[in-house]
């Protein structure tokens, strides 16, 4: 068994491109749920509404991307507002099973095939990407070496001498991007949760009546944290479409939503890089269980007939599950959150 | 008329969809698949040129997708052998053959399901070819030729044909919609009760479906007992998987005084556990039990229906209002009610509200097992049909007002009727769409349901 590729494979997951989506689509959910107290359950729903804003803008209308990604980020806006005016009054968990359906309806449309032509039904959409990835300022065939950083041929490699991390061309390009939005948006999370808006966004977590009691508009904060974190949740769509290059109906799924929920509380809730180092551990565990698993199997340390390749998946999906369960019983605060900021209720 | 228009529209957007852009393939291609849009693999289909002759015969993938490629333009027949489809499966629109026109790259699809829908097989109803024009098509009279002088003598009645055609399927239809919003009852007045005792919304509750059709599996296809019996375990289970799930995680749970946001999360991670333990040990594949499968139905000419539904559907009922009476008139029924409407309250009055809660976990348990086994036996059993099903149970329970046993069984059974009566107007694969939509609307205009009263919604 090659204990080393492991390793270096969860590493290079760690901190890559599909990382970055889930930081992303957690960041959104820290907002509405860590700081809000809105139980979103349908952030799988904004995320598509960004990725097929910006391939149904560039692929189906023809419009450039820039213009794509404004369609996507709309899009996300109107569907915050449409959730959000008739569920944002009642209580928390009203919200869920709405966001909930809403991402099932999205899901369920994109992948009908009346209007097949166009949305590409369960086969999704590709060939919106181009535009982004013409956007890379280094050659393709560029090679450098600084320290343990090295390019060779747009491939960027960072080798720590154990193990080395590999990055294709075009994902070296998503991780800057990447990278460069993540950070953006904590260092204005940061500012926004520390601000009076934020202390108010808490108040409303906390105690909903004492806050309306002092006068503040909670429908129209909670409104807000809803669209801001809707906003971010397309962004992560659209890190997500152009790092796979082509949007599929079928990976917005509920259990999406799910897991930028185990990335959430994984890291801690209501801390501003909570979301980025849960969805680092999340993808380092996947990728260490899953890859590891994989290579068991193939080493034949693990007999086929008792796990077989098909089966590792459902199991790694399973022990995440049982993780989550006993995280939430034994320290719900996850790994740098405060418990005493998690311990509101449904009203 | 106006319905049979409707459906004939219908049909035809289902049967033939041409697929635009695709010029630099030139053949004829479809995805198979069932109710439950899985793709159905191993089935053949025959491509045949408008004079009878066999250009060629494909089996679908794995992934339920065929392809014949073709050199000219021209009007082709495209042929399912029905005889290679799953047991069980049988083309909805009695449309085995499909008359495509190619110019480019078509689609042609069949759809499948687990009965006929207005129609017998081997029998060509009214406007459910492409071309709209049942009596003339040429693959129909050379399969078959016994058919065809029936054919021709009715096809001065076609339109009386088609009238009742539609009105058989909204019968059908509607029936089938009574028996899927009993299956939901099953399952919803369940969470709803948990919910109005507890005040949880719990996201596992689908997957206590799933586990009913999962043991019912076990126990019917690995140690080889009659249905019947493997539905009374199986029940049986998922009452002790209630029991045991209340006993040792909710209640501890509770005590610790754990927030019921925390809970909801929580049992979103009970949900992935059991839905990824059932893709482990049972796999991604529908199963289906040994028996029942493709069971002939009995035709009333109104109405088609097979036995299967009418016994399960009828044990379903009875089920139903045997949780009503008891709930009305049992004393173990009236200290649930009591706790649903406040716990507190109903503490101070002596009724020992933990005991209360285990009950309805265990009976919520029971049922939902139920109703797991009983879907199982019409669909077949998959790891995520809990999951889907979940979505419409919250429908019903909020349409109905949620943590009353009652509004969830009302809720049910209109959900029911509405998903499968959507299908009248709207393609089929949207019809969870319309129903989801109402429960969106419903929280719009009237978010404590119909039988709900205003207070609970905080």
């Amino acid at each position: 068994m090659d204990w080393q590729f492991v390793f270096s494979q969860a590493l290079t997951q760690a901190i890559g491109p599909t990382m970055l989506v889930y930081a992303l689509g957690a960041i959104g959910l820290n907002l509405q749920f860590g700081y809000t107290g809105l139980l979103n359950f349908g952030q799988a729903a904004f995320a598509a509404m960004g990725a097929y804003g910006l391939a149904l803008s560039v692929v189906a209308w023809g419009l450039p991307f820039w213009w794509g990604i404004l369609i996507g980020l709309a899009a996300a806006v109107v569907m915050a507002l449409l959730l959000g005016i008739p569920t944002l009054r009642l209580r928390a968990d009203y919200l869920a099973i709405v966001t909930i359906a809403a991402a099932e309806i999205i899901r369920r449309l994109a992948r009908a095939t009346v209007w097949s032509d166009t949305t590409g039904g369960s086969d999704g959409m590709r060939g919106f990407s181009e535009p982004f990835f013409e956007l890379i300022p280094w050659d393709r065939d560029s090679t450098w070496t600084l320290l343990f950083v090295s390019m060779d041929n747009g491939r960027l490699a960072v080798d720590f001498g154990i193990f080395e991390l590999q990055y294709s061309y075009r994902d070296t390009w998503i991780m800057v991007v990447g990278w460069a939005l993540v950070l953006l948006i904590c260092g204005v999370m940061a500012l926004l949760v520390h601000s009076p808006w934020g202390r108010v966004l808490k108040g409303i977590r906390e105690d909903e009546e004492a806050v309306r009691s002092l006068g503040k508009n909670v429908f129209a904060f909670k409104m807000q944290a809803l669209v801001f974190g809707g906003i971010i949740g397309a962004v992560a769509g659209f890190l997500f479409a152009l790092s796979r290059a082509n949007i599929q109906p079928d990976t917005f799924t509920t259990d999406f939503t799910f897991y930028f929920y185990v990335v959430l509380i994984l890291g801690g809730a209501a801390r501003v890089f909570g979301p980025v180092l849960g969805a680092a551990l999340f993808w380092f565990l996947y990728n260490i269980l899953s890859q590891g698993l994989g290579e068991a199997i193939r080493a034949d340390v693990i007999p086929p007939s008792v796990l077989e390749m098909t089966q590792v998946g459902p199991l790694v999906f399973l022990l995440l599950g049982l993780g989550m369960v006993l995280l939430l019983i034994f320290r719900p605060q996850g790994l740098i959150g405060n418990r005493k900021e998690l311990l509101f209720d449904v009203r | 008329m106006l319905l049979s228009a409707a459906l004939a529209g219908l049909l035809l957007c289902l049967g033939v969809s041409s697929s635009a852009g695709a010029q630099d393939a030139f053949g004829v291609h479809g995805l198979l698949d069932d109710q439950q849009e899985q793709p159905v693999a191993g089935v053949s289909i025959t491509v045949t040129d408008a004079d009878g002759a066999e250009i060629a015969s494909v089996v679908t993938a794995e992934d339920g997708t065929w392809a014949v490629p073709l050199e000219a333009e021209g009007d082709y027949v495209v042929t399912l052998d029905e005889s290679t489809l799953p047991e069980g499966l049988v083309v909805r629109n009695c449309k085995p053959q499909l008359e495509v026109h190619v110019t480019g790259d078509r689609t042609a699809l069949f759809p499948l399901d687990t009965q006929v829908d207005g129609c017998t097989p081997g029998e060509s109803p009214g406007g459910g070819t492409p071309s709209d024009d049942a009596s003339d098509e040429p693959g129909e009279e050379s399969s078959e030729s016994e058919d065809a002088a029936a054919d021709d003598a009715a096809a001065d009645e076609v339109s009386e044909v088609e009238g009742e055609g539609g009105a058989t399927r909204a019968i059908s239809l509607l029936v089938s919609g009574l028996h899927f919003g009993l299956m939901i009852a099953l399952a919803a007045v369940g969470l709803s009760m948990v919910f109005g005792t507890t005040g949880l919304t719990n996201f596992a509750h689908g997957d206590l479906v799933t586990f009913g059709g999962v043991m019912a599996l076990l126990f019917n296809v690995t140690f080889g007992v009659p249905v019947w019996l493997a539905a009374i375990a199986a029940v049986a289970l998922g009452a002790a998987f209630g029991w045991a799930q209340d006993w040792g995680l909710w209640s501890p749970l509770r005590r610790r005084g754990t927030g019921l946001v925390s809970m909801m999360i929580i049992s979103i991670g009970v949900a992935l556990l059991i839905r990824n333990a059932t893709l482990f040990f049972v796999g991604g594949e529908r199963l289906r039990y040994t028996e029942y499968v493709g069971q002939t139905p009995w035709d009333f000419g109104w109405l088609v229906i097979t036995p299967k539904e009418v016994v399960t559907g009828l044990i379903a009922l009875a089920v139903c209002v045997l949780v009503g009476l008891a709930l009305v008139f049992t004393r173990l029924g009236k200290a649930t009610r009591a706790v649903a409407d406040n716990p507190s309250l109903a503490a101070s009055t002596g009724i020992d509200v933990n005991k209360v809660i285990r009950l309805v976990w265990t009976i919520g348990g029971a049922l939902a097992a139920m109703s797991g086994v009983f879907l199982s036996i019409s669909d077949g059993v998959k790891f995520d049909m809990g999951q889907h099903l979940l979505l419409l149970v919250f429908a019903a329970v909020v349409l109905g007002g949620l943590g009353t046993a009652f509004g969830a069984f009302v809720g049910a059974m209109l959900i029911g009727v509405f998903v499968q009566m959507s299908t009248l107007v709207v393609a089929p694969e949207l019809k969870y769409v319309g129903a989801l939509a109402v429960l969106i609307i419903i929280m719009l205009t009237r978010p404590q349901g119909i039988l709900g009263r205003r207070e609970r919604i905080g």
